[in-house]
């Protein structure tokens, strides 16, 4: 009786975030022409740095720490999946929800509120890349050689590229719950959101790729959270990061995240304890 | 212990015939439903033992379980807000970034109070007096002081298992919304059918059952932000009752609504509390709420439980006075009149051709008031009205200084 019960229940859960993936997704898919002018800022930002970088590249090829094709691969997958990675993109009504206290109509369901928003980010962000990614590879696959992106490095590198994705993005996700989470401290996210954005887009290799940091920065880099949303799929693409690597760095994903998810879900109970529902 | 013994019948889902019988004791209010037995001496038993309980500011579980329930039990609960407070100015500002003076502000002051199952209580008292902290503890959203107090909700603790708890109750807070602004209403229902995993034929059940009752059927697939006040708060309801709860908090439901509307909603909440026995706690500042649905009231003031009794017995102990208000033509007028009037009779209010007089039946009967009026005026009309609720209320937050 009891675990039959348990079976269904456990199902049922999973079913009932699988129910807020499926409106938010369908609902993030509506805004089309936001996607366009994304695409477009994204294609030229990524012509820019792929000039950039091969201008570096031209001076002194011997300096470079990765292969001018891996480079330029790093930069459109950057452009295409910008949308999953970026560090930026914020539910804002989760955040209207706390400083307003519309958050005791979460709190009356029998939800976890940790879940809940995880799965609120991950599918505005998976809408929103959906919409974006794949104009920018087609057109990335189709410029010329060293402007263009080759294709992934080999078998393995293909499924550690797919792998290590999902991994990426779901520790992109737990980390941005901790914005949510210290505005229930500060009850005003801009300064969280500032400070959050710049740490995360420079340790985590979106502004520069980590191997072009200096050696013992990067190497500690390495070590942390950040480096293991966009950096770990991009290398292995392109083959920088390589054969029992891509394993290592997979366990890192791993490891962050469990870290990450049970460190904020930690955090959250402790908001919603002292949590003020604002307002009358 | 003895009460185990106490031949109340077990309580199950389905109460035919059942019913609440109220009886005070020790200043609290007991409610309670026995099905087979309505023996007197069973219910001083009761009363004995809830006394004796009470003496220990206990009531285990499982006694409650087996023989009596009370829905709701609230015991010496307490929330306390720190709140920074600072004066107007810029000196005072700067001088705020380094140093912080914070005030702490008692929300909830040792509160208590028992609710049965199957009651509707009207929760009263004036703004920022600990209403809404209230409903926010009972509803599990708000953790209240941890040092002292139990609050025991159909058998959980709403903020410890705050996701089994919320399953049995619904919540309608009247100055927020749940429905999603964009999209037909039928959407949130939807929504929220999968989150509570309520089945579909009980879904489809419900919201006919509520479509009906509330009349719906017209607004159900309107966007949420092209209905009127009073569709979206029917709306707001039947969300709240999507899901079969047993007990339903509002908090402020008729705020802001046209009087058809309002009638509507009261209409609503009386028979879903007759057919279903849903527990109802209404908070409000319409008196004609409370009188429309709620025959036992709980007044709060400053965070402090002051006052848990029926409207009736209320009225009656405050109504000592009527108010009589006469239609008269010629004569003396009424403020000549006002002088000579005896004591326990005031006149309230005089304009030319009618006039207004309240009388302290303690000292004058009405019957003698109007003989005293009728004598001294050419009465054209005359109506005698006890006092209404409003200035009951009034005149418990003057007795009660809030």
């Amino acid at each position: 009786m009891t675990t039959v019960h348990g079976k269904s229940n456990h199902t049922g859960i999973l079913r009932k975030y699988c129910t807020y993936f499926r409106i938010r997704f369908t609902s993030g898919l509506q805004y089309r022409a936001a996607a366009m002018a994304g695409v477009a800022t994204q294609f030229a930002w990524g012509f820019l740095t792929v000039l950039l970088y091969k201008a570096f590249w031209e001076a002194d090829p011997d300096a470079f720490p990765m292969g001018i094709a891996q480079v330029t691969s790093y930069m459109w997958l950057r452009q295409a999946f910008l949308a999953m990675f970026n560090s930026w993109t914020v539910d804002g009504s989760i955040l209207s929800d706390i400083t307003g206290g519309n958050i005791a109509y979460e709190l009356v369901r029998p939800l976890d509120i940790y879940a809940l928003w995880f799965t609120k980010n991950f599918s505005m962000r998976a809408a929103n890349v959906t919409l974006r990614f794949l104009p920018v590879l087609i057109v990335a696959a189709v410029v010329p050689a060293p402007y263009g992106m080759s294709l992934p490095a080999g078998v393995p590198a293909a499924l550690g590229f797919l792998v290590t994705m999902i991994l990426g993005a779901f520790v992109t996700c737990a980390l941005i719950m901790f914005i949510y989470i210290f505005t229930f401290f500060t009850m005003q996210p801009l300064g969280v959101r500032m400070v959050f954005n710049a740490v995360t887009d420079f340790c985590g290799g979106n502004l520069v790729p980590l191997p072009f940091l200096p050696p013992a920065l990067a190497a500690i880099l390495e070590y942390t959270p950040f480096a293991a949303m966009q950096n770990v799929p991009f290398r292995i693409y392109s083959g920088h990061i390589a054969g029992w690597d891509i394993l290592r760095h997979m366990g890192m994903q791993v490891m962050w995240l469990a870290v990450l998810v049970l460190l904020g879900a930690l955090l959250m109970k402790k908001a919603l304890k002292r949590a003020v529902i604002q307002g009358g | 212990m003895c009460y185990n013994k106490i031949p109340f019948a077990p309580l199950t889902g389905e109460r035919p015939g059942a019913k609440s019988s109220d009886q005070t004791a020790g200043g609290y209010r007991l409610c309670f439903r026995f099905q087979s037995c309505r023996n007197p001496k069973h219910v001083r038993c009761f009363r004995a033992v809830y006394v004796y309980l009470y003496g220990t500011d206990f009531v285990l579980s499982e006694t409650k379980r087996g023989y009596f329930l009370f829905m709701i039990e609230m015991h010496h609960i307490s929330k306390t807000f720190r709140v920074a407070r600072r004066n107007a100015g810029m000196r005072e500002a700067v001088k705020a970034l380094f140093r912080r003076e914070y005030t702490e502000i008692r929300a909830l002051n040792d509160v208590s109070f028992t609710i049965g199952d199957g009651e509707m209580v009207g929760y009263i008292g004036p703004n920022g007096a600990g209403k809404s902290s209230t409903i926010k503890v009972m509803s599990g959203i708000l953790h209240p002081d941890m040092d002292e107090g139990t609050c025991v909700i159909d058998d959980r603790i709403p903020w410890k298992q705050r996701k089994e708890h919320v399953r049995n109750i619904g919540v309608v807070f009247g100055q927020r919304s749940q429905l999603w602004w964009d999209v037909p209403v039928l959407d949130s229902y939807e929504l929220i059918r999968d989150i509570y995993q309520i089945d579909t034929t009980v879904y489809k059940r419900n919201l006919d059952e509520l479509t009906e009752c509330l009349h719906l059927s017209e607004i159900l697939r309107t966007p949420v932000r092209q209905l009127s006040l009073g569709q979206r708060m029917r709306c707001e309801i039947g969300a709240s009752l999507l899901h079969d709860p047993r007990i339903l908090f509002l908090d402020e439901p008729t705020i802001g609504l046209d009087a058809v509307s309002k009638i509507a909603v009261r209409d609503f909440i009386r028979r879903r509390n007759r057919e279903h026995g849903t527990t109802v706690i209404l908070t409000t500042h319409d008196m004609q709420d409370i009188e429309a649905l709620t025959e036992r009231i709980l007044l709060i003031g400053k965070g402090r439980i002051l006052l848990d009794g029926s409207l009736q017995e209320l009225k009656s102990r405050h109504s000592g006075v009527r108010k009589i208000t006469v239609s008269h033509s010629g004569g003396e007028t009424a403020a000549e009149l006002a002088e000579q009037l005896p004591e326990g009779i005031v006149c309230t209010e005089n304009q030319p051709g009618q006039s207004s007089f309240a009388v302290d039946t303690t000292r004058l009967g009405v019957s003698e008031a109007i003989g005293i009026l009728s004598g001294k005026l050419e009465i054209t009309d005359l109506s005698v009205a006890g006092a209404t609720a409003e200035e009951l209320v009034v005149s418990l937050y003057e007795e009660f200084a809030i």
